[in-house]
């Protein structure tokens, strides 16, 4: 599915024009497609040993990292060689490890500030996935990323945005199921069932499952269920220990691009905000020649 | 010393094991001499051993030492006096040989048990008081309750050690449902209200080299190791097997066996996804080998380690459940929640300050200049 000029064209006429028919209000909440897959990370049967980060980036076929001091293969972050990474979160007494990569939104930022289309959400998966053949490197969607996901390789010549596909390259179609779209390396190697792999309604149901067999051991709520408009990433935390301490952001409710995309559509709605904006320009510049005449 | 020359040991010879002992156990090198000079005197450390609900792998693995050999062990060492399986003698004989030890040794004779003590009675219920150690039900000797013998040798021993998983904390006797309510020495000996300390040496066979410096150092120096909580000795205990592991590389870079036979299997990986209970498990296998093979433990033939000296794993625990790690990797080894990169000097922004002035200033000026140039322009106007 490459992006074509003739395609990048179109769309752009389609923007145009739905711009121009506008539709104000607040956009409806968007569901997650009825075969949404995902991951659920469970943090508290996390070990930490990192099996994860370094299968992610063999099977993704990325690039060692070397850190400022030297350090080789200690990635502290997401970057342009690492879409995969496990930080070290502590309230003062507890520590508690986090797995970070893409979250797979319901209601992508990145997909909507993507002027090209370059980052979109497959309408069967929900995989946010990538294609770089359209990509203009604007990075947008880095800037737009509440999770901060999205990297650039800034070292190449060519360079592109690296994030989270789910491993949707080592889908095996000859399975049935979640399998026979992606298959995320990570999930496989996790030799705890710390993060595993299905599709989102699946998982929910092994997250309130696993919550329902021992309270004690879990916050009761599941990160991602409804966290900014939903996630396909879902997270599970221990008790005592809050989803802000392990480093998610609280997004409220609502999905970013929700309210973004109500304000801007709103203004454009029926090209009204661009019309009256040239008329008042005309208007100024007519009435400051009229003064200059004047003299 | 001289008995011995006579039976064709040389005192060369005869120091030369007690340095070989002492070396095998840890103990200090002039520990040989004192060791020499315990054993050879008349009274040799007097040792009684009971075997109650257990397989005899812990003797077992015991008589396959060479350093000390098990013979010079006992013939030369110890003063072995009570041991079913080693003993000639049998029945009647047998017993009297306990008696007599215990009353020859009084307080000083060392009580090895071995095995699981049973302590419920025919009913069911577990007995609570040595009084009615009788009536415990399950492992008779010598028409005797095992709870009933271990509470009459205890009583005058001067130290108490456990061997195996068995007699630490009540071993595979003890897996649910426990039928016979087996219990370790400590545990048996606290419920009927005798509070002793008891020196631990699980192990699933124990390694025979805990026995032999536990042992060995309390005939030398009369004194028993430093334990850890549960009575086990922090010589042999103090670590897991995951802080020795010879795969604990492939723990660190994430790689794992996925399966049995796999490639990663093969290639020697880490086999914590496969069930290995060694990061909650402590044990010296991967440094004093068992049966003193290198590599002839769960881990070194390519079996995750199953937890065999702890009682909240072995026996309890799937074999293939995968555990939390008792002692994680530093946590400073992982990158924070947030790493800050980069800083912006002083020195920067002042540059970046002084560049937008002089654009500004430049441009303020440029534009007064073509204000004049145009007023110039409409002054030559006629």
């Amino acid at each position: 599915m490459k992006l074509t000029r003739r395609q990048i064209l179109k769309g752009g006429l389609a923007a145009a024009g739905a711009a121009a028919a506008g539709r104000a209000g607040a956009r409806e909440r968007r569901q997650p497609p009825p075969e949404a897959v995902g991951m659920l990370y469970d943090a508290t049967r996390c070990i930490g040993c990192r099996a994860c980060v370094t299968k992610c980036r063999e099977e993704n076929k990325l690039p060692f990292e070397r850190s400022a001091d030297g350090l080789y293969d200690q990635p502290v972050d997401l970057s342009g060689s690492t879409k995969n990474v496990i930080r070290l979160a502590s309230d003062g007494t507890r520590t508690s490890f986090l797995k970070a990569q893409c979250m797979h939104c319901v209601d992508p930022a990145c997909t909507s500030v993507c002027m090209i289309g370059a980052l979109r959400k497959n309408p069967v998966t929900g995989i946010v996935e990538y294609d770089e053949n359209g990509c203009v490197g604007c990075r947008y969607c880095e800037v737009a990323c509440a999770f901060n996901v999205p990297k650039f390789t800034w070292e190449k010549a060519v360079p592109r945005i690296v994030k989270c596909e789910l491993c949707r390259h080592r889908a095996d179609p000859g399975k049935s199921g979640p399998l026979a779209v992606a298959n995320p390396a990570c999930a496989e190697v996790c030799p705890r069932a710390a993060v595993v792999y299905g599709t989102r309604a699946g998982l929910l149901a092994e997250a309130r499952r696993r919550i329902a067999e021992e309270p004690g051991r879990y916050e009761s709520r599941i990160y991602g269920e409804e966290d900014g408009g939903g996630t396909q990433v879902l997270y599970l935390t221990a008790r005592g220990f809050s989803f802000q301490q392990l480093g998610l952001p609280d997004l409220g409710r609502n999905a970013v691009p929700a309210v973004s995309e109500s304000v801007q559509h709103g203004i454009y709605y029926g090209m009204a905000a661009p019309v009256v904006l040239f008329a008042a320009a005309l208007v100024a510049v007519h009435r400051r020649g009229g003064t200059d005449d004047q003299e | 010393m001289v008995e011995r020359e006579t039976r064709g040991v040389s005192r060369r010879d005869f120091l030369k094991l007690c340095t070989v002992a002492a070396g095998a156990v840890g103990l200090p090198a002039s520990a040989a001499e004192e060791m020499a000079a315990a054993a050879s005197s008349s009274a040799r450390p007097s040792i009684i051993w009971l075997h109650w609900q257990e397989c005899t792998g812990c003797t077992e693995s015991l008589l396959r030492t060479s350093a000390p050999g098990v013979a010079e062990l006992i013939l030369s060492l110890v003063s072995l006096d009570y041991h079913e399986t080693l003993m000639a003698a049998a029945g009647q004989q047998a017993e009297e040989a306990l008696s007599a030890a215990m009353a020859r040794n009084r307080g000083k004779y060392v009580l090895v048990v071995e095995g699981s003590i049973p302590m419920k009675n025919p009913r069911g219920e577990r007995v609570t008081r040595a009084a009615d150690a009788a009536q415990a039900a399950y492992c008779r000797v010598a028409g005797k309750t095992a709870l009933e013998t271990t509470i009459a040798v205890a009583k005058d021993a001067a130290a108490i050690v456990s061997i195996g998983s068995c007699a630490s904390w009540g071993g595979v006797a003890s897996a649910e449902p426990n039928p016979t309510g087996a219990a370790g020495t400590r545990e048996a000996l606290h419920a009927v209200g005798i509070d002793r300390a008891v020196v631990s040496l699980p192990g699933c066979p124990a390694n025979p080299y805990n026995l032999l410096g536990t042992v060995l150092q309390f005939a030398t120096f009369g004194t028993l190791p430093a334990l850890d909580e549960q009575g086990r000795p922090r010589f042999a205990y103090a670590r897991t097997i995951h802080e020795d592991c010879p795969r604990r590389p492939h723990f660190d870079a994430g790689r794992f066996a996925q399966k049995f036979g796999d490639e990663g299997h093969r290639a020697g990986y880490c086999l914590y996804k496969l069930g290995c209970k060694g990061p909650a498990t402590h044990a010296r296998c991967s440094l004093e080998p068992f049966g003193e093979i290198p590599g002839a433990w769960p881990v070194g033939v390519g079996h995750p380690c199953f937890g065999c000296t702890e009682q909240k794993l072995a026996f309890r625990v799937p074999l293939h459940d995968t555990i939390e790690v008792e002692r994680p990797t530093a946590p400073a080894t992982y990158p924070p929640l947030v790493t800050r990169r980069g800083t912006v000097s002083p020195l920067a922004t002042g540059l970046a300050g002084a560049a937008i002035g002089v654009l500004a200033g430049g441009g303020y000026l440029a534009t007064r200049k073509l204000d004049a140039s145009r007023k110039d322009g409409e002054g030559e106007k006629p």
